[in-house]
């Protein structure tokens, strides 16, 4: 039954969250603090114990996967509720303490990706 | 003419959510046609299909003066439930199916570094750019400073330290603008700055770290990079609403000499 999947995914999804908000609980501050991260290695822990056991069946496989391939229309949707009238209208502090970090942080991620790169080929000539 | 008109609308607002699924499919249907025939897949079909939803939020919009893009008109009003933050999370989650453990464990220490790195990186700069443009006050320096990170962080760090209401929309409007940033210039520049493995996936996810803007982001790059930075990107906003109205605002504060 393709309902098993999607009930698995939802108990990760559910402990995930709860693990988040009681951090920021215990943390003292009104957000979640990565539940969604904890619930996605929940999930990848689930999957590889069940692979393990043999209890992983192609309807519980399905039952994510139909999740997983709704990602990019949910997204699309997401994008159809930003505020991008406010996104597009707003002053020039606004303005740049938007864009100048996000530029900083391409930046890093190319100077890491090159690194990276370097670092696995010295690997490989080892 | 008018009744049958009245009927299709009851039905339409009774049933928001399945038709945002319809319209959600056209606009895919219609982004991957164009993608495939018109640009030759220059552009990915997702990316079409994720700005032509920025599009529709800015038609939405200015049409209806409100902050929630296409739904905030009646016919649309199913974008919200669908596009809101439990179906994003619910799929975000569901993608980790197709990740790889080891990977992720081999670079969690660099995603965790870069965590903390895009929070500084963002909120120093960001307080900067305030402080150059004149507001000078360390709350306010700190509230545009969380802001620059996400446009969550902003109004909860504004809200703890007693920031004004100006201030405020100031700091969500630069999340804002962050996140369409993101979306945006996340496929056109992936391939310049090696954002096409796991690995570089996960520190793009924690340096950037506006949840939406990452998805949104790597889905129109390439749809198998997306659980490597969510998984770091979703404990960025809520390292950055622990450190911005706290340390990170007595360091401005110190640095302010107040």
């Amino acid at each position: 039954m393709i309902i098993y999947g999607v009930a698995v995914l939802a108990a990760c999804y559910i402990v995930g969250l709860f693990f988040g908000e009681y951090l920021g609980n215990i943390l003292n501050i009104n957000a979640n603090v990565g539940g969604v991260g904890f619930a996605m290695l929940l999930l990848i822990l689930v999957n590889y114990w069940l692979k393990k056991r043999n209890l992983f069946t192609r309807e519980l496989n399905e039952g994510v996967g139909f999740w997983s391939n709704m990602y990019i229309p949910v997204i699309v949707a997401m994008s159809g509720i930003q505020n991008v009238v406010a996104a597009m209208s707003q002053s020039m502090v606004a303005l740049l303490a938007g864009i100048l970090p996000t530029g900083l942080c391409f930046i890093l991620v190319y100077i890491y990706s090159k690194r990276n790169k370097s670092a696995i080929f010295q690997q490989s000539i080892q | 003419m008018n009744a049958s008109f009245l009927i299709i609308q009851k039905v339409i607002d009774k049933n928001g959510l399945v038709f945002s699924f319809l319209l959600v499919g056209i606009i895919i249907f219609l982004s991957f046609w164009v993608s495939e025939k018109i640009l030759k897949k220059r552009v990915p079909g997702s990316a079409i299909a994720i700005i032509a939803g920025l599009v529709l939020a800015y038609i939405g919009g200015k049409i209806s003066g409100g902050k929630n893009g296409i739904a905030d008109i009646g016919l649309f009003s199913g974008f919200a439930i669908m596009g809101g933050a439990m179906f994003r999370d619910f799929t975000i989650v569901a993608t980790a199916m197709g990740a790889d453990f080891t990977i992720i464990k081999r670079t969690g220490l660099f995603g965790l570094l870069s965590l903390f790195i895009g929070i500084l990186l963002a909120f120093f700069l960001g307080a900067a750019i305030s402080f150059a443009l004149g507001y000078r006050d360390p709350v306010s320096m700190a509230t545009i400073g969380g802001g620059a990170c996400t446009f969550i962080i902003g109004p909860v760090t504004g809200g703890a330290l007693g920031a004004s209401s100006e201030v405020i929309s100031l700091s969500i409007a630069a999340g804002v603008i962050k996140s369409v940033l993101v979306t945006i210039a996340t496929p056109i520049v992936a391939k310049k700055i090696g954002l096409n493995n796991p690995q570089s996936a996960m520190v793009y996810g924690g340096l950037i770290g506006t949840t939406s803007g990452v998805a949104a982001g790597l889905a129109a790059t390439d749809v198998k990079l997306v659980p490597y930075g969510a998984i770091t990107a979703t404990f960025y906003t809520g390292l950055g609403c622990l450190l911005c109205p706290s340390i990170l605002y007595l360091v401005i504060r110190l640095l302010m000499g107040s």
